[in-house]
């Protein structure tokens, strides 16, 4: 085990698979001399060769149809897209396309590629550098979506993405690369110490599918992914409510059995997104355990998310859930 | 000019810049496209075929010497030319001030256009107050050709209570529309086609106006780069497209964005008189830029031009360029730097001396410094006021929907 921050964690997941599978392939903007504008893929290029970690041309819809063309003659791309606010141009060739080609084609084809992309927001980065655009691919039959949160399951879920043989999307949430965010922008730690910086340096995978329970708890389920798990966490510590905290990680297919035992343990549920919360994968998550868990709900199974507005820059803290946001919203869960 | 552009080929080809950290950059001194080179053709009645030494070449005005050259002279009057250096010297000089207070946490972020503060100064001037303009982040320059408040840009920056677009974009992503300036957004290129179907709009109200649009070389590698070219060919609207190639798309080297010769040849294809011009060079883009507007305001469509110039700083505050690129790169650019071309220009003329230059640095560096702290007045980064929470939820729609009103009172500010 070695003490890696998400970033490196990510990179380690890439250079094994590198080194494992010589059909990897490694593209995107920026991301082969330089290694990234994050440095996810820094050293890569230098070691592996620039055919196999390259620069790409400016252009998303362009770096995604190449993936799709790699992927459906024996390759393995692993492509970068640099935000996730970026991937829109993408977005045809990944709905249209990638997503339905083993359908459409009768299972004759299949695009086994992993699109890596930094969402969320907490650096101040405006419209443009702060989105959670998840639902809009888990709204995309075809697609597996990933959400990591840590050193540890970014590399095992990252792995097990690219092994995965059907296109995954896997989310990074930029601002917990270097460290856990609690919601306090003037004291953030880094991943020094944190268990979950433990990180083998060799092969592993998190399984696709599976949910993580954070912390067991007997009164409420809160349910995250991405850097709402660390918040989530802060929130239940000043709650003082004994909940159990579910990283759900891989969103789509999302782990039903970890999440419908837990809800018919506490009774109530709180979900937490940072995207919008209008179409968000909150309102599917409620709706499913609604479905599944009726009989043994003790209250409203409740939303803390973004707003229904675009991500501000100034006003940034206004409108990620806060600790607090989550706190009252827990609270409330046991006021009924 | 030496390109020493190299490439591996097996199995598939992979660009690479000329030099690299630890190179000594050397681009074979001067260029070798001399002004005088290239002959200005009819803008009323040009045609892409006749372009096509335009689009290989170099239009230049100055010559190595400060002296302005041939057929693409504009004849700028000294009043014009010293308005055109003071513009520059005050994006400079704003910029400089700008980066420092990022780099002491007072801006979240910037964006500098060093080295190419010419690009949209000579072309702004070059243009009427009603044409419109449609930039990218790096060209903020003309906002001060246009007269914008420099308080309220800084305030924009900051993102203060006085923030025109009320902290809701990162700094540099500006907003002025009385200066016919759009909102600048992060997204590259999304303003290249939508600037054709604002000149379809002029063309179709029947208004006499132009619209005008960068992208970066990096950019020119995405749909909306050719979608604009296409559209604008198709419907021959008034618009002027330019491709800033400013050799760096953050790390990637023009070498990475296209196989291509230059970018300038890409217009020819689309039939559009495409235009290869000398980015640090005030009179040679003023010129271009005019004929560009002339032929335009004559019914005859787009013209495609490619900026060619050196991004002389880091892509933003957030970059390191030493990591991919000799530091010194930008010194042995053969298009020099473009103040002090037209400062030498202006010299050779006796109608600029080192004294008016000093003073006039001095005069804006005060104007920048107390401009600065008026804007504080509204609000810093590190202490706010910073514009209410409530703008969060106003003007995402006309009128706020009940949803939108029920998020802003659980948020209750």
């Amino acid at each position: 085990m070695t003490q890696m921050n998400m970033i490196k964690a990510l990179n380690s997941a890439l250079e094994v698979q590198l080194e494992k599978n010589k059909n990897v392939v490694i593209f995107g903007e920026d991301v082969g001399f330089f290694g990234g504008v994050f440095r996810v893929t820094d050293g890569l290029q230098k070691k592996f060769g620039e055919h196999r970690v390259f620069d790409s041309p400016l252009a998303e819809g362009g770096i995604a149809a190449i993936a799709m063309g790699m992927s459906l003659n024996g390759l393995r791309p692993v492509a970068e897209i640099q935000f996730a606010d970026y991937i829109f141009p993408a977005y045809d060739q990944i709905v249209n396309e990638i997503a339905k080609v083993r359908h459409r084609s009768g299972g004759e084809f299949s695009a086994p590629l992993t699109f890596r992309t930094p969402a969320g927001g907490g650096i101040k980065g405006g419209h443009h550098h702060s989105q959670s655009p998840e639902a809009q691919f888990t709204h995309t039959p075809g697609l597996k979506v990933v959400y990591c949160s840590n050193p540890y399951n970014a590399k095992g879920l990252l792995t097990a993405a690219i092994e995965c043989n059907d296109p995954v999307i896997f989310f990074e949430p930029k601002r917990c690369y270097r460290g856990p965010f609690y919601g306090d922008p003037h004291n953030v730690p880094t991943w020094n110490d944190h268990p979950d910086s433990e990180v083998p340096e060799g092969h592993y995978i998190v399984p696709l599918e599976e949910a993580r329970i954070v912390r067991e708890g007997s009164d409420c389920t809160v349910i995250a992914w991405g850097t709402m798990v660390h918040m989530c966490e802060q929130a239940i510590k000043d709650s003082g409510i004994d909940c159990e905290l579910i990283d759900l990680q891989t969103l789509v297919p999302w782990d039903r059995d970890t999440v419908v035992n837990s809800i018919k343990k506490t009774g109530r549920c709180v979900i937490v997104h940072e995207a919008p919360k209008t179409s968000g994968f909150g309102a599917e998550m409620s709706a499913s355990i609604q479905e599944r868990c009726f009989y043994h709900l003790e209250a409203p199974i409740t939303r803390v998310t973004g707003w229904d507005t675009p991500f501000p820059h100034t006003t940034e803290w206004d409108y990620i859930p806060s600790p607090a946001r989550i706190a009252e919203a827990i609270k409330k869960t046991q006021e009924e | 000019m030496t390109e020493r552009v190299t490439a591996t080929t097996k199995p598939y080809t992979i660009g690479r810049p000329p030099f690299r950290p630890g190179d000594d950059a050397d681009f074979g001194g001067k260029f070798v496209e001399q002004p005088g080179d290239l002959t200005r053709p009819d803008p009323a009645k040009c045609s892409a075929q006749d372009t096509v030494a335009h689009a290989s070449g170099l239009i230049r005005v100055l010559d190595d010497n400060g002296a302005a050259i041939g057929d693409w002279n504009p004849e700028l009057d000294a009043e014009t030319l010293i308005q055109g250096l003071e513009y520059m010297m005050r994006l400079r000089i704003f910029d400089d001030r700008m980066i420092k207070m990022q780099r002491t946490g007072k801006l979240s972020f910037y964006m500098r256009s060093f080295g190419e503060e010419a690009i949209a100064i000579a072309q702004t001037m070059a243009l009427e107050t009603q044409d419109w303009i449609f930039p990218s982040y790096r060209q903020p320059g003309a906002q001060f050709v246009r007269g914008r408040d420099m308080v309220s840009m800084i305030c924009h920056c900051i993102g203060n209570t006085e923030d025109n677009v009320k902290g809701r974009q990162m700094p540099v992503h500006y907003t002025w529309k009385e200066g016919r300036f759009i909102s600048i957004s992060s997204p590259v290129g999304t303003q290249f086609s939508q600037s054709v179907g604002v000149a379809m709009a002029s063309a179709y109200k029947g208004d006499d106006e132009v619209c005008i649009s960068w992208l970066g070389d990096g950019t020119s590698a995405q749909g909306d780069y050719h979608y604009a070219l296409n559209f604008a060919s198709t419907f021959k609207p008034p618009v002027i497209l330019n491709v800033v190639n400013n050799q760096w798309a953050i790390s990637t080297h023009a070498n990475l964005a296209t196989g291509g010769r230059t970018f300038a040849e890409r217009g020819l294809a689309y039939d559009i008189p495409s235009f290869r011009v000398d980015g640090n060079d005030f009179l040679a883009l003023y010129s271009v830029t005019k004929w560009a507007r002339q032929r335009a305001a004559a019914g005859m469509g787009a013209t495609h031009i490619e900026v060619y110039t050196y991004r002389a700083g880091g892509h933003s505050s957030s970059d390191d360029p030493s990591v991919y690129r000799p530091s010194d790169e930008f010194k042995c650019w053969p298009g020099g730097d473009p103040i002090l071309r037209l400062k030498e220009h202006l010299m050779k003329a006796k109608l600029w001396n080192e004294t008016r230059h000093k003073a006039l640095a001095k005069k804006i560096d005060e104007e920048v410094m107390t401009s600065y702290k008026a804007a504080c007045e509204f609000g810093d980064l590190a202490s706010g006021p910073y514009p209410p929470a409530s703008t969060i939820f106003t003007e995402v729609y006309e009128t706020i929907p009940w949803h939108v009103q029920e998020q802003r009172e659980e948020l209750g500010k």
